[in-house]
């Protein structure tokens, strides 16, 4: 028991579900020794989706019916299995296993979610947002850089783009009726303030630095900054 | 020196991926390169019938990866240059035929023999075209001077970059010279602009390109095509030389060359 316990296991969290790699050693001890583990530790598996990396192991159809069955008593879902043998991949393909799980991707789409840091906390990006990039954050946002058509930015405070705007932005998503978004070049797809939205900007032949906010009217408007 | 393994793709569709990949092979095997290229397109195959191959596929890439066949077998000589060859896409199957570690180990397997292994992505940002960035050491984005078409390569230079790719190349395929001159057409400008990639080169919209993929003879070999010239000189910016780009408004027709004389703008 000790003798099994003792081959490496690493667990690692996924965005949809956990991955365990296993190494070259024998497929009876590794399988072994991933069902110890299970077993040691059954609140924590209960229920999970389970991806395996079974590094070069060649594994059978018989290997991985044993393995999925095991699994499935144990309340955990197979889901996939990834492996540098094209037999194994093959074979997991064969029995409706995934094998390629998505990496995370730094640039897109992602939610940031702060707490407790009050209504002053901002983020700052020191780059361009190129087009499918979303960015929701729950404080002040600030672009060095562009940020493209097709690009996002939904923030709960204000938004400050050191650069052009060509995307979409919403500042005070949750309301806040007296957010801005500033901008070098502020010719944005649309713009959002609460619950205003402001159509297409004409780009302008020279751009001068802009400021939108909600006026007095209620109605969502850019004017030239001006200093003083 | 192993091959150099550049893949072109674009997000959008039908601006003119598949004509750049046949138009760069034909000119880097003309200047004396040993060429394979690949279509990635699997299930929507093309780049066969833009070489003019289609009659001579015997075996796809498929059949590669699921071992009907070796890798030799799938390859298809050029009718006119000896140094180029056609790994074809199968048309009955689909993306999922493929993985990115089978691109990878075929690559792998060429690369050795070759000094530029073109792959020819399909349309959009799933599957397929993650398959055919998986081995690239370079790629190429293929963009038309519109909105759409600017915005999609965004998207994909965005891609590429998360993906750790390395920085893209930009080829604006089918610029219209005159109708940039009269702002009813993206300048290369505007697009560098919202792209800041590097530019590889511009293609001039031409006739002969049309021609020339119907025929199965793409315009590279045209001697006297500005289009085919404009690969030409993209080809060799790929092998590291220094082209100075074209001029453009050169293209324009005699009716302007008139007005210039006259002193008309």
């Amino acid at each position: 028991m000790n003798e099994t316990n003792s081959l490496p296991i690493q667990i690692k969290g996924l965005r949809d579900g956990l991955l365990v790699s296993l190494d070259d050693a024998p497929w009876a001890d590794q399988l072994a020794a991933l069902i110890t583990q299970v077993d040691s530790q059954p609140s924590f598996f209960q229920g999970a989706r389970l991806a395996l990396d079974v590094a070069s192991q060649v594994l059978r159809v018989n290997d991985i019916v044993q393995l999925r069955d095991a699994l499935s008593e144990r309340g955990i879902s197979l889901w996939a299995i990834l492996s540098e043998s094209p037999t194994t991949e093959n074979t997991a393909q064969l029995l409706g296993l995934a094998t390629r799980i998505s990496k995370p991707r730094p640039e897109e789409s992602r939610q940031f979610s702060v707490e407790n840091l009050g209504e002053e906390t901002a983020m700052f990006l020191n780059r361009t947002l190129r087009s499918g990039t979303r960015i929701e954050f729950a404080g002040h946002v600030v672009v060095m850089g562009d940020v493209n058509p097709g690009a996002e930015i939904i923030a709960d405070g204000n938004v400050i783009i050191w650069g052009r705007l060509r995307g979409l932005v919403h500042a005070g998503a949750k309301g806040n009726r007296a957010a801005v978004i500033c901008a070098l070049d502020l010719s944005p797809t649309q713009l959002r303030i609460a619950e205003e939205v402001s159509g297409t900007l004409k780009p302008q032949e020279h751009p001068r630095p802009e400021i939108a906010r909600i006026n007095e009217d209620g109605k969502l408007q850019a004017e030239f900054w001006a200093s003083g | 020196m192993p091959a150099k393994v550049i893949t072109i793709t674009s997000g959008k569709g039908g601006v003119g991926k598949t004509t750049a990949v046949a138009n760069l092979a034909v000119a880097l095997a003309a200047d004396g390169s040993k060429v394979v290229c690949i279509d990635g397109d699997i299930g929507l195959r093309n780049l066969d019938v833009i070489l003019g191959l289609e009659n001579r596929i015997v075996y796809d890439i498929v059949d590669v990866i699921e071992g009907r066949c070796r890798l030799k077998q799938a390859m298809i000589r050029d009718k006119k240059l000896p140094e180029l060859y056609l790994i074809p896409a199968a048309q009955t199957r689909d993306k999922n035929a493929v993985s990115p570690s089978d691109m990878n180990r075929l690559i792998k397997e060429l690369r050795p023999d070759f000094d530029f292994v073109l792959i020819d992505s399909p349309a959009g940002i799933e599957r397929g075209f993650r398959n055919a960035i998986a081995a690239a050491d370079r790629v190429i984005v293929v963009t038309n001077p519109e909105v759409s078409a600017v915005r999609d390569a965004d998207r994909v230079i965005g891609i590429l970059e998360a993906e750790e790719k390395g920085p893209a190349a930009l080829i604006i395929n089918r610029l219209n010279p005159t109708l940039v001159k009269n702002h009813d057409m993206l300048s290369p400008d505007d697009v560098l602009d919202l792209l800041a990639v590097e530019l590889i080169g511009i293609v001039p919209e031409d006739e002969n390109v049309i021609i020339g993929s119907n025929r199965g003879a793409p315009v590279a070999f045209d001697l006297k095509s500005r289009a085919g010239q404009a690969f030409r000189n993209i080809a060799k910016r790929l092998k590291g030389e220094k082209v100075p780009f074209m001029d453009l408004e050169a293209q324009d027709g005699l009716w302007q060359r008139l007005q210039r004389l006259t002193g008309r703008k």
